[in-house]
């Protein structure tokens, strides 16, 4: 047992069970939800207080209000399947386990914002998926039409970038573009796929809202703490006896987290991905996962990816592998990302060969630093998150 | 009332109309913010991330160029934060860039190395990128070589080529740390859409593209005893030359340019000005030609409008993008060609020069004129007609070496035979310029009377708008030309391949009824030439633009037909335009390309 | 095989002639090619009115686009994190032990390439990898080797092993 699981404090870990639970209600929640006004939906989306589960966070219900009150010919609701940090396969299953409760929630999102078109931009790595996903969005634009609905849905195949995650990126890719991230603002919610309003959110986000408009906003709000609020799918995989998929609350702290899901060796654990944080053994008891702005103590957002390393692995190696994947999918059009990747992966190479000395890498902190403040989009500032929270906790693994 | 916000910058309150950018708030309120991908002709990239400022209340930097003003935004330009933000963009840019400035061929006039200079990066502490790629340099193209070792991505080469150039032959490829501009499967810019119009030339911050340069090839020219070295001038060239060498923009150096040249050692200095009267009269009369043909004699086979083939960008785009249209082209050579193929035989004649023993060298505002003196049809004085082509960058260079003080140069004057010239022959090198000097000969030709325009000025099409149209009606013509009665005669202007290819694409569709058209590659024309003074500019095109039309204003003659040595050119040795001489040596065919 | 210019301008009426419809038009040459050639990629650029350089380089930014002549099956071997703990370079080892051939290359047959690619989103089954769209995870050194038995003895055609299960 590791010194902080000691000092762990009440927060349990509190399963649930609503995305993956199997329902055959689309059609009724669909059909219902279609007869509430939209100021209506968008005020029980508010209401439950749900933030993005991307890992940006950004709050859906003023996402999908911004986007409705824009005047415009044409609006687009774009389902974000580009799944593509590592760590994270959450997505995935939402979609071949519970595809309805996705296009269902497309559709609603279509309604209040006044679009006709929805998009599914499921990444290239997922192809398998496309068969099947495609006779889910066949079978039920045949209910939106029986109900006379006018919507329709398309899949828009990725082709192997990570970068398409990222909002714009996304957008560029779709219009057959290189996918580089545009300069925000605009921002998507007025000028988003092809110029017009869109409401991109991610897979699991949209299955939220299915849970928030079956149930109410209530029993949603009712879970997780405050800022923090329902539940969030956790996608646990490295040194763990039970990788896989968890729906958990959201608030929970790494004690707990690690308690269930630690092999009882744990050292760190990478929170949200290569893009994520890791946390040391000594910081789980004042680490817990949800959105800023809650406890005095490290609040660490994610996109559900939780990787954990035991006292086997090295940490220098696991900084290589991600540093390694950024510098190969950064979009290589802002200086900052492009050559700062290179350099911290270059960098920590040279110091671990004693090519540069130790003192190297607090230049390489700061180096960070800057890609944080000046990246042009949010893959870019959060790039050098790892680099920076593993050569703070594990400098003595980095130097020869 | 428009609308105005407040903010602050550096706590000077300022107030500026909604969707300004930071950086341009700054540039009105005096205050400087460095940038490098940014640059007035293109859209914002928001890429390099050197204009990065604060903005109070926000944890990150925002880039200045890409970020527009908010009403009560406090700007902050000039914070440790953000300085020290810089220095690592810089440094980083300086990691992957091949920094060995003393060998680089913009040293001293690059973008980057003046930053480093401005920022005082006095030691690289980051890793050298430079050896872990394979760099290669494409030196195949007569007009332009590409250093990738020499990039730093901006992708202002790949703006210009795209926005202003419509040509796209260079793009952004791959990704991360892998991404680098390239052709179309990386082939040389040689083998590709290219016009080596040299754009991307004049926009790059630092020299990973440059010009092809043949300063030690002329250098060598002069030291030989046996050749008799003759330069000819591009009419821009004396109103961006003096930008290099210590003047403002928008001066003319006419004088001291041919005296910098005879010191140079030329042994005879004239002015490409003269081809361009001579282009008038056999470009006006081709066109006086295609009108009875097709009005009178209805041939299908002759096409209308006709178009300038004074700008080899614009001949090579057409070539590549609309090879099923080259009969639109006039068949007249460029001015430039024109002069090469007649220094080898008139003047070699006059002066009873060996033509073997000439060496033909041109000053152009322009990289596209290497392309076209190597061309295999430009030899039809029986030699290469032009040996040499220099851009006025590279001139301004010769005059450095030569340890020539310009700024104190007397005035001199280009040397007979082939070196008078009229206004009309120096607005070539404005836009509009080509199609004003052949209205003002056209015209009279026609009707015996000037041109209906005050002071001979078609101000119509003059200026900097993409595409300008003017049309002249024709009344009273003489005899000769009755056919012509009630004509109105439709004419464009385009400049800038983008705008050439919005009027080509409505020729394509037939929607065109313009009778003739100057087309012209780069940006304001020959003034906005690809070899012209870096940095280029809508501001500065203006000024040099006006040091254009200065100098027409100026000359005792402003009309082509009325330059002397036409009148006597004609006499002693070509006979009429069009005529059998004229066609054997002032008129070209083109080919078709492909367009990938 | 459809000559490749017929399939191009299918897929053209299929999706269009947009910009917008240049991935998917990629994406299915590619399907049946395994890589985009220059000659596909000038068909393409002239089926869409497209610069080929635009269409370089939009291709050359996505992994899954080749442009390098690649076999019938393209390995793509997952090299991120979890993966990489869990013995990738054992699978990678035994792959090329078995085929003969390194990151990159294609057997002389013509039948296989082997590239690494970044995450596949099988974490929690590591180490992952795909043979063409088929995924293959939990791999262990003899299970690769059964795997590429299989494909090499039925030359691929029928192996529907897709072991994608749920949690």
């Amino acid at each position: 047992m590791g010194e902080g699981q000691k000092m762990s404090t009440s927060h349990l870990l509190k399963r649930a069970d609503f995305i993956f639970k199997s329902d055959n209600d689309w059609e009724d929640v669909l059909k219902k939800n279609l007869n509430r006004t939209a100021n209506e939906l968008i005020n029980e989306l508010i209401s439950s207080e749900l933030k993005g589960r991307g890992g940006a966070g950004f709050p859906t219900g003023l996402k999908w209000k911004i986007s409705s009150e824009i005047k415009a010919d044409e609006k687009f609701v774009i389902c974000n399947a580009d799944e593509g940090e590592p760590g994270t396969f959450k997505d995935r299953e939402i979609l071949s386990r519970v595809p309805f409760k996705v296009l269902t929630a497309i559709a609603v999102c279509a309604y209040v914002i006044g679009a006709k078109k929805g998009f599914i931009y499921l990444r290239g790595e997922y192809f398998f998926l496309k068969d099947n996903l495609q006779s889910a969005i066949d079978e039920f634009e045949r209910y939106c039409r029986k109900i006379g609905f006018d919507f329709s849905i398309s899949i828009f195949m990725g082709s192997g970038a990570y970068i398409c995650g990222e909002e714009t990126a996304l957008f560029e890719s779709m219009e057959g573009k290189r996918g580089e991230p545009r300069n925000k603002p605009p921002f998507p919610s007025s000028s988003g796929y092809m110029n017009k309003p869109t409401v991109i959110n991610n897979v699991e986000t949209l299955a939220h809202t299915y849970t928030i408009f079956k149930y109410g906003s209530k029993r949603f709000y009712d879970l997780g703490v405050q800022f923090s609020r329902g539940t969030k799918l956790f996608s646990v995989s490295g040194d763990t006896p039970k990788p896989g998929i968890y729906e958990l609350e959201l608030g929970m702290s790494l004690v707990d987290f690690v308690e269930e899901f630690g092999d009882d060796d744990t050292k760190a654990v990478q929170v949200g991905g290569a893009s994520g944080f890791l946390v040391p053994r000594k910081r789980f008891p004042e680490t817990t996962i949800g959105f800023q702005g809650r406890l005095v103590g490290i609040s660490l957002p994610t996109g559900g990816s939780m990787m954990l390393f035991n006292s086997s692995r090295s940490m220098y190696n696991v900084l290589d592998n991600y540093l390694n994947f950024f510098a190969e999918e950064s979009c290589g059009q802002c200086t900052p990302c492009r050559v700062g990747c290179q350099q911290l992966l270059k960098g920590i190479k040279a110091v671990k060969r004693g090519e540069k000395n130790a003192a190297y890498l607090d230049k390489l902190l700061k180096l960070a630093e800057t890609m944080t403040y000046t990246a042009k989009c949010g893959l870019g500032q959060s790039v050098a998150n790892s680099f920076s929270s593993i050569v703070e906790n594990f400098r003595e693994e980095m130097i020869y | 009332m428009e609308k105005r916000i407040k903010i602050t910058i550096n706590g000077e309150t300022k107030e500026v109309s909604p969707g300004t950018s930071i950086l341009d708030a700054a540039n009105q309120s005096g205050v400087i913010i460095p940038t490098l991908c940014y640059h007035k002709d293109l859209c914002v990239a928001g890429n390099c991330r050197v204009c990065v400022i604060e903005i109070a209340g926000q944890k990150r930097l925002a880039a200045a160029c890409a970020t527009p003003c908010e009403d009560g935004m406090e700007v902050l330009t000039n914070t440790l934060k953000v300085r020290n933000a810089r220095k690592h963009i810089i440094e980083l840019l300086l990691s992957e860039h091949n920094a060995d400035c003393t060998s680089c061929y913009r040293n001293g006039n690059c973008e980057l190395q003046k930053l480093a200079s401005d920022y005082k990066i006095m030691t690289q502490d980051f890793l050298d990128l430079v050896p872990f790629r394979n760099y290669t340099i494409d030196n195949f193209s007569p007009s332009i070589i590409k250093d990738d070792s020499k990039c730093i991505r901006c992708q202002r080469c790949v703006r210009t080529c795209a926005e202003l150039q419509s040509v796209n032959a260079l793009t952004m490829s791959y990704k991360g740390e892998h991404a680098q501009i390239t052709t179309f499967f990386e082939k040389s810019m040689n083998d590709v859409v290219c016009t080596n119009c040299g754009q991307c030339v004049n926009h790059c911050p630092t020299g990973a593209l440059t010009e092809r340069n043949y300063i030690e090839d002329v250098w060598s020219a002069l030291a030989d005893k046996e050749k008799f070295v003759i330069v000819q001038t591009a009419p821009a060239v004396r109103v961006g030359l003096g930008e290099e060498l210590g003047f403002d923009p928008g001066e003319r150096v006419t004088g001291k340019m041919v005296s910098a040249l005879k010191r140079l050692g030329f042994h005879a200095v004239m002015d490409t000005d003269f081809t361009a009267d001579l282009t008038i009269m056999e470009e006006g009369s081709e066109l006086l030609r295609r009108l009875k043909e097709v009005i009178v004699e209805k041939r299908g086979d002759v096409k209308l409008p006709m178009a300038t083939s004074c700008s080899p960008g614009w001949i090579k785009f057409i070539e590549h993008l609309y090879p099923d249209f080259l009969n639109h082209l006039s068949s007249c050579k460029s001015p430039q060609q024109m002069f090469g193929a007649l220094v080898k035989t008139y003047y070699a004649k006059a002066k009873k020069i060996d033509p073997s023993k000439i060496v033909s060298v041109s000053i152009m505002p322009c990289t596209a004129k290497k392309f076209e003196a190597a061309r295999p049809e430009m030899r039809d004085s029986g030699f290469r007609d032009v040996d040499y082509v220099l851009t006025t960058r590279e001139l301004a260079i010769m005059i450095k070496q030569a340890g020539i003080d310009f700024l104190r140069l007397p005035d001199m004057h280009f040397d007979r035979l082939m070196g008078e010239s009229t206004g009309a022959g120096v607005i070539f090198g404005a836009t509009g310029g080509v199609m004003e000097a052949a209205l003002r000969t056209a015209y009279e030709l026609v009707t015996g009377r000037e041109v209906p325009f005050k002071n001979l000025n078609i101000t119509p099409v003059r200026g900097m708008e993409g595409l300008k149209e003017a049309s002249i009606k024709i009344d009273n013509p003489l005899k000769e030309w009755s056919f012509l009665e009630g004509v109105q005669l439709k004419c464009a202007v385009a400049h800038g391949l983008a705008n050439a290819k919005i009027v080509m694409d409505t020729i394509k569709k037939g929607d065109a009824d313009y009778h003739f058209v100057e087309f012209m590659a780069c940006p304001g024309g020959c003034l906005g030439g690809g070899g012209q003074p870096i940095p280029t500019n809508p501001e500065i095109r203006k000024r040099r633009a006006l040091a254009i039309y200065a100098e027409d204003v100026g000359m005792p003659l402003r009309k082509s037909h009325q330059n002397p040595e036409i009148i006597k050119i004609y006499k002693d040795f070509l006979g009429k335009p069009l005529g059998e001489k004229s066609h054997k040596l002032l008129h070209t065919t083109y080919i078709k390309r492909s367009s990938f | 095989m459809e000559p490749i210019s017929d399939l191009i301008r299918r897929l053209a009426e299929r999706h269009g002639r947009e910009r917008s419809s240049l991935l998917p038009i990629l994406q299915g040459v590619v399907e049946q090619e395994k890589y985009l050639s220059e000659y596909s990629m000038t068909q393409i650029a002239r089926e869409l009115d497209l610069p080929a350089a635009e269409v370089y380089g939009t291709a050359t930014f996505y992994s899954f686009l080749e442009y390098k002549k690649m076999g019938k099956y393209i390995i793509r071997l997952c090299k991120t994190i979890t993966c990489s703990m869990k013995g990738e370079n054992q699978i990678l080892l035994a792959i090329q032990e078995m085929l003969k051939i390194k990151v990159g290359e294609t057997t002389p047959d013509g039948n296989f390439s082997l590239l690494q690619t970044n995450c596949l989103g099988f974490c929690h089954k590591a180490p992952a990898m795909l043979i063409n769209n088929e995924v293959y995870t939990e791999l262990t050194p003899e299970k690769v080797r059964d795997i590429l038995t299989s494909y090499i003895n039925s030359n691929g055609g029928g192996t529907k092993n897709v072991n994608v299960s749920s949690t």
